[in-house]
């Protein structure tokens, strides 16, 4: 794993044939998450919008779980002075904001038929919107600084900042009482919803995860390729 | 069955599976065209090199 992170070249020869396959496997789940989606028969309570579940959860999960990788890549590239870690954390900035995005769009279309509202400042909602701030903290951090090697330290420096906020994010509905339902999928006792929904709805956080992994390899391949052009350019000019 | 009806929660349910659509073709476009761009950055920036006569 060390060596994949240091060595450039090894992980250009791995993730050479990890990204595609990746890629494969989301296709794939994807379409057979989406066919279990739309066999699922509405919800007594939600109607259809239960639909809206099976997209909006694996967003949100995966806007934690993209954080979760971009706090950990902005750790061992600040600590280790690994270079693939640092690509990595600049790779996975902006897929991160995109799934927290999704999660806060498709959100609020199921808040306003469900709870009549588009927006509250509840402390779930809040927390994920301060998480898509870091999101772009990160990248407009990025791109301000010139000097990238002082882009890339103080970008893992905001981005471990912000790892506080997972937890919050997290416990939000426990610790304090939000228009947000709690956790109904990994809570003690089991999920609280049948598998003509768990099915689709797993599915597709599986589909979701590959996707991410997929194309967080083909945006750190062209990070090494960005900054192996770079070089050339230099070593051409000198 | 596939069963593509969403009732009165039409209004909601497919502007986000729309948004989904987008946002997901926009991050593999994306991703994918930066690959490709900075790939042949590195090779027309090799070439030369390989090309050149040894001194």
């Amino acid at each position: 794993m060390i060596a994949i992170l240091t060595n450039p070249q090894r992980f250009m020869a791995l993730s050479a044939w990890a990204a595609p396959t990746l890629g494969a496997i989301a296709a794939v789940l994807g379409l057979t998450g989406l066919w279990f989606d739309f066999i699922a028969p509405p919800d007594y309570q939600q109607g259809y919008t239960v639909h809206l579940m099976f997209i909006h959860v694996p967003a949100a999960w995966l806007s934690l779980f993209v954080y979760v990788c971009l706090g950990a890549a902005s750790f061992i590239g600040l600590v280790f002075r690994a270079p693939i870690a640092d690509a990595a954390a600049r790779a996975a900035a902006p897929l991160g904001a995109g799934f927290t995005f999704l999660a806060l769009a498709t959100g609020s279309l199921w808040g306003r038929p469900m709870w009549g509202t588009w927006w509250v400042w509840d402390a779930r909602l809040t927390s994920v919107l301060v998480l898509f701030l870091f999101y772009l903290g990160y990248l407009a951090l990025q791109s301000a600084i010139d000097d990238e090697a002082k882009a890339s330290r103080a970008c893992a420096i905001l981005a471990l900042v912000g790892l506080i906020n997972l937890p919050i994010v997290h416990f939000s509905v426990v610790w304090w009482n939000t228009l947000h339902q709690g956790a109904s999928v990994f809570r003690a006792g089991g999920p609280a919803m049948p598998p003509a929904y768990l099915v689709p709805l797993l599915t597709l956080a599986l589909a979701y995860t590959a996707a991410f992994g997929s194309l967080w390899l083909v945006r750190i391949r062209a990070e090494v390729w960005r900054r192996r052009a770079n070089v050339l350019a230099l070593r051409a000019a000198g | 069955m596939l069963d593509f009806d969403a009732g009165k929660y039409a209004p909601y349910v497919w502007p986000a599976y729309a948004l989904t659509a987008v946002i997901f073709t926009g991050l593999i476009a994306d991703s994918l065209a930066r690959a490709r761009r900075w790939k042949r950055a590195v090779a027309a920036r090799e070439q030369p090199a390989q090309e050149a006569p040894p001194n």
